[in-house]
């Protein structure tokens, strides 16, 4: 397997909110604006290369009966760095992500890649593999936090994108938007993913 | 203590700030184990059930052994591996103690683990109730009766979704849309109708 497919599966392929519906709970809690997606992508992305590294190097010594537990404590070491340093240097991002960051524990996309993934690779290729879901993640969060924040408040970044006359629509930044943004949103890389399908099938036959 | 703040609390957790629908916790069973509605109850009763102990036992976590040892900022770490544990322990009690109740709610289990909404009540807890000038006794009481209620919240959220994908079965859903792209869009219709109870006045 070619080193840039490892990191770039994340992105379309394997992304762990819309193909693999993993790590659901963040993405559709701290979606409502893109700078909180930005920083709940980041403070997961961290998490996700620090554990997948740590776990790669001691794979070798955790006894597999016990390795959940033990991915699950380092996985909560890494939150909690993430936790105290948000909190001292982003005070504004940690109150507006507020349960989601001690939450990150929980995120089964980080456990679904230690487990699936790290626990079986060497260093180079788990870093690798946590920086690509790391920015899939991200992605996913930032798709879902621009339709949220454009529709549902006319900004995007906090700059306006509409004229003033714009109505916002509220329920979107409301928990209901986010559950019908995160369904469309799946149905469509759905389709996508049925047409390239088709298209593999007829090149086939042909 | 005031009985008032109590029902506010047990209203408020299960309906205006439903785990599942307002607060996003525990979605992937939401997802995962809401096919039929037998199985939905079963892994709403375990829910429940760990959702209570573990509120009461991360309350004394962390008043008898991380606030006097000024170790609070070890609170995830410490959560995590105490409802761990509890999970396993609650499983292998109810297997010694009532085999027809672990076959019921055996396979819920270890997946409760990792699931969001425990860990999120204990933080929740932490937050809401005893990080206040609230006395041991009464926060004790709200943190427990706030776990009890959330699981109930998270119960219904389940039962209700699992009723309407059955009905859903027999609707023509478009083939791109099918499994969870449709269970969020009816997800998103359900919490426009739990955002109704948020004008509620206690």
């Amino acid at each position: 397997m070619s080193v840039m497919k490892e990191f770039t599966k994340g992105f379309y392929k394997e992304n762990p909110v819309f193909r693999l519906a993993l790590g659901l709970c963040p993405a559709l809690a701290v979606s409502t604006s893109v700078e909180n997606a930005l920083g709940m992508g980041a403070a997961a992305t961290f998490v996700l290369i620090g554990s997948n590294m740590v776990i790669s190097i001691l794979r070798k010594f955790i006894p597999a009966k016990v390795r959940i537990p033990c991915f699950i404590v380092i996985i909560a070491s890494f939150v909690t760095i993430v936790e105290l340093m948000m909190g001292a240097y982003l005070p504004e991002l940690s109150k507006s992500l507020g349960i989601f960051i001690p939450l990150i524990v929980v995120n089964c996309v980080i456990l679904g890649r230690a487990e699936a993934y790290a626990s079986k690779h060497g260093i180079f290729l788990s870093v690798l593999d946590g920086i690509g879901m790391g920015l899939g993640f991200t992605f996913a969060l930032v798709l879902l936090g621009a339709i949220r924040e454009i529709l549902g408040d006319g900004k995007l970044m906090g700059y306006m994108v509409f004229g003033p006359g714009f109505q916002p629509v509220l329920l979107m930044i409301l928990a209901p938007g986010a559950f019908i943004t995160l369904g469309l949103l799946m149905g469509y890389f759905n389709t996508l993913d049925d047409r390239r399908k088709r298209k593999l099938e007829k090149d086939a036959s042909s | 203590m005031d009985l008032g703040q109590l029902f506010a609390i047990i209203i408020g957790a299960i309906f205006v700030s439903n785990f599942v629908l307002a607060r996003f916790l525990g979605l992937c069973p939401f997802v995962g184990v809401s096919k039929d509605p037998a199985s939905a109850l079963g892994m709403g009763m375990a829910v429940i059930f760990v959702m209570t102990i573990a509120s009461l036992v991360t309350w004394f976590v962390y008043v008898f052994v991380l606030e006097p040892l000024g170790i609070t900022y070890l609170r995830t770490i410490a959560f995590i591996l105490v409802i761990a544990t509890l999970v396993q322990f609650v499983e292998m009690v109810i297997e010694k103690t009532s085999p027809a109740l672990h076959r019921s709610l055996g396979i819920y289990l270890p997946l409760i683990t990792t699931n969001c909404a425990v860990l999120g009540v204990a933080v929740v807890n932490v937050d809401d109730f005893i990080i206040t000038d609230l006395p041991n006794t009464v926060s004790f009481i709200y943190t427990v009766v706030h776990g009890l209620a959330a699981g109930v919240g998270f119960t219904l959220a389940l039962v209700l979704m699992a009723s309407i994908r059955q009905r859903l079965q027999l609707g023509g859903v478009p083939k791109s849309m099918q499994g969870i792209p449709i269970t969020f869009i009816v997800a998103g219709l359900m919490a426009i109708a739990f955002l109704g109870f948020s004008g509620l006045k206690i």
